[in-house]
């Protein structure tokens, strides 16, 4: 199991990965893969995030926009730190 | 494990147009709401038979009404019907909705409850129903390419698991199949919004890159602006959606786009239940996002099969079309896994590649094909929802 990792992020320009294992706690040193071309880092989760929810690969604070898949997928509307949960509390479309 | 797609069969019934369809349904179809218990005895009377019951069909006009019908034909005329006893308050519509099904070739005849009642009605209707499940039972399938088979997606309950393992599960399918003479559709016109750039540059040609914008914008201004109390983000996404993680439309769009692959492009784009007419290749259906009702538009275009990534766990069916379910949320997986037909989740532990994926997706279409009855089906889930444009007069 130590080999799966706990997070996966699309593209290599990406701010954001998604947590792919259920009962991530705060303080795990997470395996993060990146799909594109397989490579991996570690990071440390600051917070129990659920599974399917987002965590920050770098600080962001409000009004930085969030790129997934490498697009722009939002802009933060509070901070989160490096290894935090970004969702609906911090991350708003730009659209509505 | 490698496939030549062109030389992979299935067995499955060529119909009179020569259409293949992977199911056998002798329907009892109401043209109307006051129709559906007339229906519904009739399928009871006779064994092999299903009736469709449905909500609408009475006092709509115009486009509305266009709409109902060509979705009623559309059901009736779908390869996996073998023959349709169709009822009616009246005999106008009725015929109308008749001699649309029987454009096919298929047996169909109606019957009309003014001046029969019910009972009269359903005892005639019984006979004909009776008649038609002996002949379509005895029909014989055949080996049939399984690249004439047509495919449909649309994703539900879309978490970030969608667009890293399900959605191109299904993207890396069309990418393999559509090339060799599938029939693909996607839809969900409100839930591009985000990406409607990217899809416009999937278009085959500037005239479907036009029309998708044209179909994008018209659905904002006339829908959205006119009917928006605050925003959508208390539907786009879904409560469902936000709970397994996805925060915007934006990133909702880019993780169903991730179903049209990477190298697929679409070469028309289709009003709600109009059948493809440009040949084989992807199509984009103007749709709800709604999980039922966007099925059910898409198999009365005349899709025989569909494919349906899921993430949090929709367990939406069809009554006439196979609808397959691939997840590779774990979660889902453990708690529901009575609906997941194909399991994915190797693509996010990484001991299953897109590439694997899809073909396990193509394996699950010909066992589905070939007469596997999925979650859906075993599950007894026939969810038929009509799209209604207005209200009615």
């Amino acid at each position: 199991m130590t080999t799966h990792p706990q997070l996966l992020v699309h593209g290599k320009a990406d701010n954001v990965g998604v947590v792919v294992v259920e009962g991530l706690t705060a303080g795990t040193d997470m395996l993060c893969v990146c799909t594109e071309d397989n490579s991996d880092f570690r990071l440390t989760a600051k917070a129990d995030i659920p599974i399917g929810h987002k965590v920050a690969l770098q600080d962001l604070q409000a009004g930085d926009t969030v790129l997934k898949y490498g697009e722009d997928i939002g802009k933060m509307v509070g901070a989160a730190e490096r290894g935090g949960h970004v969702h609906t509390h911090n991350l708003k479309t730009k659209r509505w | 494990m490698a496939f030549d797609f062109t030389q992979e069969t299935v067995k499955a019934w060529r119909r009179e147009n020569g259409r293949v369809g992977v199911r056998n349904h002798v329907l009892i179809l109401p043209v109307d709401d006051i129709s559906n218990a007339a229906c519904e005895a009739v399928a009871n009377n006779v064994k092999g038979t299903m009736a469709i019951p449905h909500a609408y069909g009475r006092l709509q006009f115009g486009e509305d009404l266009d709409l109902h019908f060509r979705t009623i034909i559309g059901t009736g005329a779908n390869p996996n019907v073998a023959a349709v006893v169709v009822i009616g308050i009246e005999p106008e519509w009725t015929k109308i909705i008749v001699d649309g099904i029987a454009k096919t070739g298929k047996p169909v005849e109606g019957f009309w409850i003014e001046q029969n009642g019910d009972f009269e009605t359903i005892r005639r209707a019984s006979w004909k129903a009776k008649e038609f499940v002996h002949w379509a039972s005895e029909l014989q399938k055949e080996d049939c390419p399984l690249t004439d088979l047509w495919v449909s997606t649309k994703c539900g309950e879309s978490d970030t698991t969608t667009g890293l393992s399900s959605c191109p599960t299904v993207g890396n399918m069309y990418d393999k199949l559509l090339p060799h003479g599938l029939y693909g559709v996607f839809g969900e016109t409100s839930e591009i919004t985000g990406a409607e750039h990217i899809c416009e540059k999937r278009a085959a040609n500037p005239e479907a890159a036009a029309k998708f914008m044209k179909t994008w914008k018209a659905y904002q201004d006339d829908v959205i602006e006119q009917f928006k109390t605050s925003d959508l983000s208390d539907s786009q996404p879904t409560k469902g959606n936000i709970l397994g993680g996805l925060t915007t439309i934006e990133e909702k769009a880019l993780g169903n786009l991730e179903k049209i692959g990477r190298t697929s492009t679409y070469i028309d784009v289709l009003e709600p239940a109009e059948a493809p007419a440009k040949g084989a290749g992807l199509y984009f259906m103007d749709t709800s996002s709604a999980a039922a009702e966007c099925v059910t538009l898409m198999a009365a275009a005349g899709y025989v099969i569909h494919t349906f990534p899921t993430g949090q766990g929709n367990v939406v069916g069809n009554p006439i079309v196979p609808v397959i379910k691939i997840s590779g949320n774990p979660r889902t997986l453990r708690t529901m896994a009575e609906h997941i037909d194909v399991d994915v989740t190797g693509v996010l532990t990484r001991e299953m590649t897109i590439d694997q994926a899809g073909d396990a997706l193509i394996e699950m279409i010909k066992r589905t094909a070939n007469g596997r009855m999925t979650a859906a089906e075993a599950l007894g889930h026939r969810e038929f929802s009509m799209t209604k444009l207005y209200r009615s007069a």
